[in-house]
C-alpha cells in the first residue's frame, strides 16, 4: 500500500496557492468524500488531512480508499495514535464519566474494525506536516504544535500564546484541528509579518451549531496575503445516520449526525462554546 | 477558600497508578531527603491569589484555613495584576485563574476581569455568595464584550443545606444555590464543584441530585466536577490528615507523566510572592521566588503530602486536566 502524502512535487518543502485542510474524520466517509469532491471543484492543488480518521463514525476502513486515491497526506491525531498502537483508549482526555462512556463505546468499536493493515499504515503518519502557502511556513499538526491533543479553542486561546507557538515553531500559519469546531484567528507578529492560526473543524460530525453540514478549511495565498474560507460541506447525513444505527452504534452519535448538536463529550467545551451549543 | 480543584479523576490515572504506589519505606520528612523537582514545561496556567486568604466564610474544610480574620496574604491590587498581566504575555500564557479567600471580596476583581479578558481566558473560583444581580450583570458584560471565555466556579458541596452548610456554614447552601440561579438567567455556565466527602459508590446518586436540585434554580444543563479532598488545614482536622505514607518520592515519579501535576504548568502569584500552585500557601517550600520571573524559572518540589493528592488525581485545579505530552 502506498502511504497517503503531500505531493510534495519538485519543490522542497512543497509550496501551493490553494490548499484544503479537512479536520477529524471520525469514520464519516460520506462526508469525506463530499469534501474532497468539493475541494477538486475548487481546484485546490493539495489536500490535507489533519488526523482522527476514526471514531464516532461507523466502518472506519471506508475513510482509507478515499484517502490513498486522492493521495491524501494524514497528520497523526491523537486518535490514530491509539489505534495504530492499540493502546487502552483514545487520549481524548475526558474527566465526565459519561463523557468517557462514550469514549469508550467509540475507541472499542473503532479499534475493532480498523484492519491491521489501515493500524500499520496509521502508524506511519508523521506529528506535523510542512509546507508553503506562497512564501508562508504552514505547519499542519492535529492539536497544537506541542502535543497531539491539546485542544486550542477560540475563547480559550489567546492570541499570545499563538503567537509563542507559531515562534516556537518558525511557522507563519498553524493549521491544527481536535477540538471539532472550527475558527481562526490572524495577527500581528512582534517580530514583524502576519501570522495566522486556523482551526479546520471535522468532516466527522457538525460543528455544534444545529446545521447538518460539516466544515473545511480553505486557505488561499493572493498577492502575498492569506485568506481563509470556511467551507459549508452538505453530505447524505441520513445515510450515514442508517449506516452508523445497522453498526448499533450510540443512538446519541445518530442524533448529533442529525440534529448538528452534540449530544456528548460536552465537558471539555469552555463555557463560551459550550454555550453556544443546545445541550 | 474556595475550591480549587475541579474535575473528576482524569482517567487512567488514578486506578492504574494507586495500585502501582510503591510506598516509600521510611516516608521520610522532606527535609531528611532530598524531594523529587518537577521543572515548569511551560507557563500555560497563571494563577493570581487574588483576596489573599480572606474569605467571608470559614469553611471546614479549606486546606489554607481560609476566613474574614485570616490576613496571611492580603489582596493583590488591579495594578498588581495587571503587571503580571504584561509579564505574562511574553511568557505565552494561555488561561488565567483567580482564588483566595474569596475573589469577590477583593473590590477590583471586577477591574481586574476585565484587564485579563482584553488578553486570554479568565476562571474565577468563589464560593457564590457575595454575587449580587448588580455582580452578576457586571459579570455577564465582562463575558459578552471579550472573545474569551469567562468561567465561574461555584463551590457547593452537598445538594442540600444540611450536607453543604455542615461545611461551609448556615445559610451558604442558599446563597450560592440562588447565585447559581442569577448566573444561569444571564447566560453562564458555572462549573460547580464539590469536595467529595462520600464513599464513592455514592457519586452517581449525588451527581443526580446535584442536577435535580440546580435545575430547580433554572440550572438545566450543569457542568458538575467533583474534587477529591486536600488533607491539610482545616480539611486535616475536619476529617483526618494524610497518613504517613501519602507522600511522592523518587520511585513513584519513575515512568510517570509529570505534565500531570500543576506546577510543571502553573504559577501562583501572591502579594507575597510567587509559589508553585494554589494548594501550597502555607508552605514556604513552594514558595519559588519574589518574582514571576524567579518563579518560572525554578523548578517545584514535591515536597508536601498534598502534592499526592495531585499525583494521584491529576492536575485537580485546571478547568482540564493536563495532558501528556506526545509519547511517540
Amino acid at each position: 500500500m502506498r502511504t497517503p502524502r503531500l505531493d510534495v512535487g519538485k519543490v522542497d518543502p512543497p509550496s501551493f496557492r490553494r490548499v484544503a485542510a479537512f479536520g477529524g474524520v471520525y469514520s464519516n466517509h460520506l462526508a469525506l468524500e463530499a469534501a474532497i469532491a468539493d475541494a477538486r471543484s475548487r481546484e485546490v492543488d493539495a489536500m490535507v488531512c489533519l488526523g482522527d480518521l476514526g471514531a464516532f463514525g461507523p466502518n472506519p476502513d471506508r475513510v482509507f480508499p478515499l484517502l490513498r486515491e486522492h493521495r491524501i497526506p494524514v497528520v497523526r491525531g491523537n486518535y490514530d495514535d491509539s489505534i495504530a498502537r492499540g493502546l487502552d483508549d483514545c487520549q481524548c482526555g475526558y474527566t465526565d464519566p459519561r463523557d468517557n462512556h462514550y469514549a469508550r463505546l467509540s475507541y472499542r468499536y473503532t479499534l475493532s474494525k480498523t484492519s491491521r493493515e489501515n493500524r500499520t499504515l496509521m502508524a506511519t503518519f508523521p506529528a506535523e506536516l510542512r509546507f508553503r502557502l506562497g512564501d508562508l511556513e504552514v505547519l499542519a499538526c492535529h492539536g497544537s504544535p506541542r502535543r497531539t491533543n491539546e485542544f486550542l479553542w477560540e475563547s480559550t486561546t489567546p492570541t499570545h500564546f499563538l503567537d509563542k507557538l507559531a515562534a516556537d515553531a518558525g511557522a507563519d500559519v498553524i493549521l491544527g484541528t481536535h477540538t471539532g469546531i472550527h475558527w481562526t484567528r490572524s495577527w500581528d507578529a512582534d517580530t514583524g509579518g502576519r501570522r495566522t492560526y486556523v482551526n479546520a473543524g471535522a468532516l466527522g460530525r457538525p460543528a455544534n451549531d444545529g446545521r447538518t453540514e460539516v466544515w473545511y478549511a480553505l486557505l488561499e495565498v493572493e498577492g502575498g496575503g492569506l485568506s481563509v474560507e470556511f467551507v459549508p460541506v452538505a453530505y447524505d447525513h441520513r445515510a450515514l445516520a442508517s449506516e452508523m444505527r445497522a453498526e448499533e452504534l450510540p443512538e446519541e452519535f445518530v442524533a448529533t449526525i442529525l440534529t448538528g448538536w452534540w449530544t456528548t463529550c460536552l465537558e471539555i467545551l469552555p463555557g463560551k462554546e459550550r454555550a453556544a451549543g443546545r445541550w | 477558600m474556595s475550591a480549587v480543584a475541579t474535575h473528576l479523576r482524569p482517567d487512567p490515572l488514578p486506578a492504574r497508578m494507586s495500585k502501582a504506589l510503591p510506598i516509600a519505606e521510611s516516608a521520610a520528612s522532606p527535609s531528611a531527603v532530598e524531594v523529587p523537582r518537577v521543572p515548569l514545561r511551560a507557563l500555560d496556567q497563571l494563577w493570581f491569589q487574588v483576596s489573599g486568604t480572606v474569605c467571608n466564610l470559614r469553611c471546614g474544610h479549606c486546606f489554607i484555613s481560609c476566613s474574614p480574620d485570616n490576613h496571611s496574604f492580603r489582596f493583590l491590587s488591579r495594578a498588581d495584576v495587571a503587571e503580571h498581566l504584561r509579564a505574562s504575555v511574553s511568557l505565552g500564557v494561555k488561561e488565567y485563574y483567580f482564588t483566595g479567600g474569596e475573589p469577590f471580596m477583593n473590590r477590583e476583581v471586577l477591574g481586574i476581569l476585565e484587564d485579563t479578558l482584553a488578553l486570554g481566558p479568565a476562571t474565577v473560583l468563589t464560593n457564590a455568595t457575595l454575587l449580587p444581580q448588580r455582580t452578576v450583570d457586571e459579570l455577564a458584560k465582562l463575558a459578552h464584550a471579550s472573545i474569551y471565555s469567562l468561567e465561574l466556579r461555584v463551590s457547593i458541596d452537598g445538594v442540600n443545606a444540611e450536607m453543604n452548610d455542615a461545611i461551609r456554614g448556615e445559610g451558604t447552601f442558599e446563597r450560592a444555590m440562588e447565585a447559581v440561579g442569577r448566573l444561569a438567567r444571564v447566560g453562564f455556565l458555572p462549573i460547580v464543584t464539590a469536595m467529595q466527602t462520600w464513599p464513592d459508590e455514592q457519586t452517581d446518586r449525588i451527581l443526580r441530585s446535584f442536577r435535580r436540585v440546580l435545575a430547580e434554580v433554572g440550572y438545566d444543563r450543569p457542568r458538575l466536577k467533583i474534587l477529591p479532598p486536600l488533607r491539610i488545614g482545616a480539611e486535616a482536622e475536619r476529617d483526618r490528615p494524610y497518613a504517613d505514607v501519602e507522600r511522592v518520592n523518587h520511585e513513584m515519579m519513575s515512568g510517570y507523566p509529570a505534565d500531570q501535576l500543576l506546577c510543571s504548568s502553573a504559577r501562583l502569584v501572591t502579594a507575597a510572592g510567587v509559589w508553585a500552585c494554589p494548594i501550597l500557601l502555607d508552605y514556604d517550600s513552594a514558595r519559588l521566588g519574589d518574582t514571576l520571573k524567579e518563579a518560572v524559572r525554578r523548578p517545584a518540589r514535591l515536597a508536601e503530602q498534598a502534592c499526592y493528592t495531585c499525583w494521584v488525581n491529576g492536575a485537580i485545579c485546571a478547568n482540564l486536566p493536563g495532558f501528556t505530552a506526545d509519547a511517540t
